[in-house]
């Protein structure tokens, strides 16, 4: 395996060390109200509400990278997906294992970081079976002394950070239905901000806010059905035409259908204090056969506005309407300020599951610019005017019909691993797939004595063979400045550093440092298993800078591996098992925590 | 433990005097349940005993995606009947039978579809099975919302619903017999072994080929791990022998019957529009 560089990085690299420094409004950089002094700590998956994922130290730079080695390592005692994210505060490290779903707390300030305690929340095992991706977990929040996580069937916990003693416990959702928890959840001025999982079980999505305190749940804010259960109301000012009329989350659908409508809310949630407003998306629409569900489907596959007191509904706007490939909306939401047309405007940057990258002003809703950062055939741009997605008709997915060449897949270009940016080069550092996908008419399968058709999807590389990467996007020149090729698609997230540095880890189960300018790769590690997880960067006790990542390969792209799956069974894992057969060959399931440092 | 399992079946020479293990649902009339009702286990009766020995069962719900893997995979049993013939992942024996979906009303409402583009279907409530990775990829599910009838559709889960209660399949007749819907479109042997008993008549139609392209009609057979053709020639063999006996569980059943496909072949696993 090898990375390659593009060839546009030396000549722009020359272009941009030569040209003058930018005023700081003409480049792109997170917020000021969301930016705060470097701490050394790293109290919420995102880092920090903008969700740069941008750690200031700078410790380990370019010139000393080469030299980073292994500090400690913990077993974290299950074999499944690790998705979490290792949170720093102080001197304990915390981080929840895919299920059971542990909540670790290791003591940062004696050799070897031992475990400080462990809570474990005794989750119910049938959870597992209606999980569709790995029974994964993407970390805990900290927030005034407790941290906040999810467990797989459906409870909010608060556990007191210090003492690990729980501090109370919600049940929020049933796993009969087909619903699940996965995702980190967000505190934002006391409220606990948490979604489930389900969109492929036929379940109803919902983001609700708790009361950090006691765990009382404030309010639900739906993502099908009518305007009271989707928290739509007079402050709703939503920037589309398209998007505006009574009661769309059941006017969209064909009668009765938005009850199991997905639009489950299991990605990120940004927030900017200034304009007080959360932004997270919604998943896709139930059932997959886009045919049983005519209508835009709202209010899923969309990015959200709301206000985090009462979760009214600020704007909407829908990525992919009536959604014909399982694309999620629940992608990171990046929170810039930056030069669009000469002016400066606040937006958020979404690299989106359908293979665009969206600049969005995050005040109003609109649409700034969209453009491919993947090779796609399955759409051909988006309405700027309209805001809506240009679908390709004869790239769209009919029963029993062969159709070929259908770029993304449905993993999309970038599924949820979160992307990072360095106010340093201006970057937005994008793990991505490069993958297209053939419908090869239907297979017969068969349960509990009902034959059905499953669709016979073959995914494979896209145009150069390689099935994903990391690309370097400038946000403001609207194009990538480097990228590197992976043979698998990436599946971890990234972190940035103000040492000149971004993390990240293959499936392969590499962790890697890049040159954030050049894309040049400074050092590599070859952990246990394939890495999903997302970096984080930290201050210890000692004053060291450290990098900490989970190893465990699983999630969907994993799953052929984590769930034991028959690569010659199309349909597994939705088909991304057989676009990934050589995955076992490439690693076995693991389940560690590395953090790595410096010589002393 | 499961592989240890595996290869002491896998090795166990297929000879006179052995057991039959298979794996079967506890809870899925007319096919299988605890208590040996359904066809399913009068069959896998009828094959062991041929074979020289006894059924063994290992009773396991079909709840989820992963139950060819948690049964046949894991090693629990060396046979899984009930299963379309050629589908992946497993070897199948020759079909026992062939059927398709068949249309369900009650009779006092002189109602007697015979195809999804039927007008009469727009003023109905429909009950439909619903499972598979996209939940409507049932055959019907696929016909019905092609015909624009997505609104008419009561969805019917087979897995994941209501399991404490009996025969969970069961409840999409049921509705029919208690007007929950009008019509249903049922596979064929759920129909055929339920719509009896209900305590109002109800009309089933014939068993159905194919409509517009997509297929109603599939094959089943007995399923063994790849690792064991001699076993699935044996239960060729056994099947064979038994042909008439099996004719007659049929019929008991009442499983609408399709003819055996040209050459009785095992039907591909690959169906629809090449």
């Amino acid at each position: 395996m090898a990375s390659r560089r593009s060839a546009i990085t030396a000549a722009l690299l020359a272009l941009l060390s030569a040209s003058p420094v930018l005023a700081q409004a003409d480049k792109a950089r997170p917020p000021a109200r969301t930016t705060a002094p470097e701490d050394g700590q790293w109290t919420m998956p995102s880092k920090s509400y903008d969700s740069t994922r941008y750690s200031g130290l700078n410790q380990i730079d370019r010139s000393n990278v080469g030299a980073l080695q292994v500090a400690f390592s913990f077993s974290v005692g299950v074999v499944r997906g690790q998705e979490s994210a290792p949170l720093v505060v102080g001197d304990t490290l915390y981080f929840v294992s895919a299920f059971p779903n542990i909540l670790y707390a290791l003591d940062l300030s004696k050799p070897g970081a031992p475990l400080k305690w462990k809570y474990e929340p005794k989750v119910n095992p049938s959870s597992q079976g209606v999980a569709c991706c790995d029974t994964v977990n993407r970390g805990p929040f900290f927030w005034q002394g407790a941290l906040f996580f999810n467990t797989l069937d459906n409870t909010t916990v608060s556990v007191d950070a210090a003492t690990g003693k729980e501090r109370w416990r919600t049940v929020l959702g049933d796993i009969n239905k087909g619903e699940t928890m996965t995702m980190a959840p967000l505190v934002v001025k006391g409220k606990v901000l948490v979604g489930n999982s389900g969109g492929e079980f036929g379940v109803r999505g919902w983001l609700a806010a708790l009361d950090a305190g006691t765990g009382a749940i404030a309010w639900r804010a739906y993502s099908t059905g009518p305007d009271a259960d989707v928290l739509i109301g007079d402050q709703f000012k939503t920037f589309y035409e398209t998007d505006r009329g009574k009661d769309l989350g059941i006017a969209t659908w064909p009668a009765g259908a938005w009850r199991q409508g997905g639009g489950a809310v299991w990605g990120w949630i940004s927030y900017d204090p200034e304009l007080d407003l959360i932004y997270y998306g919604t998943s896709n629409p139930g059932p997959w056969n886009a045919e049983m569900r005519p209508g835009d489907n709202k209010w899923t596959d969309g990015i959200f506005a709301r206000r985090p007191d009462d979760g009214a509904a600020v704007w909407f706007y829908q990525t992919s309407p009536h959604d014909l490939y399982d694309h999620d909306s629940v992608n990171e939401l990046v929170l810039l300020d930056m030069p669009v047309e000469g002016r400066d405007r606040k937006v958020l940057i979404r690299p989106e599951r359908n293979g665009y990258m969206y600049v969005i002003d995050r005040q109003t809703g609109e649409v700034l610019s969209a453009d491919p950062y993947v090779h796609i055939t399955s759409s051909r741009g988006v309405d700027l005017k309209t805001g809506r997605l240009l679908y390709v008709p004869e790239k769209g997915p009919v029963t029993g019909k062969v159709i070929r060449d259908i770029c993304p897949t449905a993993p999309g270009a970038k599924d949820w691993s979160p992307s990072s940016f360095s106010p340093e080069t201006g970057l937005l550092y994008v793990p991505h797939m490069n993958m297209c996908m053939d419908y090869e008419g239907t297979e017969v399968n068969y349960i509990a004595g009902t034959p059905y058709l499953g669709a016979e999807v073959k995914m494979y590389a896209g145009p150069g063979g390689h099935r994903g990467g990391l690309i370097a996007w400038d946000p403001v020149k609207r194009r990538p400045a480097w990228s590197v090729q992976e043979h698998f698609p990436v599946w971890s997230g990234t972190a940035a550093t103000a040492g000149g540095l971004v993390f990240y880890g293959t499936m392969e189960g590499w962790f890697k440092a890049l040159d954030a300018a050049t894309g040049e790769l400074l050092w590599q590690f070859k952990t246990g298993s394939g890495i999903i997880g997302q970096p984080s960067v930290f201050r210890g006790p000692d004053g060291r800078e450290y990098v900490a990542i989970l190893s465990g390969i699983g999630g969907w792209a994993g799953a052929l591996v984590s769930g034991d799956l028959d690569p010659r069974d199309a349909t597994a894992a939705k088909g991304f098992a057989h676009a990934v057969t050589d995955l076992r060959e490439a690693t076995t399931k693991g389940g560690t925590l590395y953090v790595f440092a410096l010589p002393r | 433990m499961a592989l240890c399992a595996a290869a002491f079946l896998a090795a166990a020479t297929p000879a006179l005097g052995r057991d039959l293990t298979i794996c079967a649902d506890p809870n899925n009339l007319p096919f299988s349940n605890e208590r040996g009702e359904g066809l399913e286990n009068r069959l896998a009766e009828m094959l062991a005993r041929e074979m020289g020995g006894a059924a063994r069962t290992v009773w396991w719900a079909q709840r989820g995606r992963a139950f060819l893997r948690d049964t046949l995979g894991a090693g629990r049993c060396e046979a899984l009947l009930g299963v379309t013939a050629g589908m992946g992942g497993v070897l199948t024996t020759r079909p026992y039978y062939r059927s398709g979906y068949v249309f369900v009303t009650r009779r006092s409402d002189n109602l007697q579809p015979e195809e999804f583009g039927d007008p009469r279907l727009e003023a109905l409530t429909i009950g439909i099975p619903v499972t598979g990775m996209g939940y409507y990829d049932t055959p019907p599910a696929i016909l019905l919302g092609r015909h624009g009838l997505a609104d008419r559709l009561r969805p019917f889960a087979v897995t994941s619903d209501d399991y404490e209660q009996p025969n969970p399949p069961a409840h999409l007749i049921e509705a029919v017999a208690s007007g929950e819907v009008d019509v249903a479109v049922a596979w064929g042997p759920l129909a055929g072994y339920f719509a009896p008993r209900q305590g109002v008549p109800l009309w089933v139609g014939p068993a159905l080929a194919e409509a517009e392209g997509v297929p109603l009609s599939f094959d089943i057979s007995v399923a063994v791990a790849k690792s064991n053709p001699a076993l699935r020639d044996e239960l060729d063999r056994a099947l064979d022998a038994r042909r008439q006996d099996i004719a007659r569980l049929l019929s008991e059943y009442g499983v609408p019957l399709l003819p055996a496909r040209a050459g009785g072949a095992i039907s591909p696993a690959k169906a629809g529009v090449p």
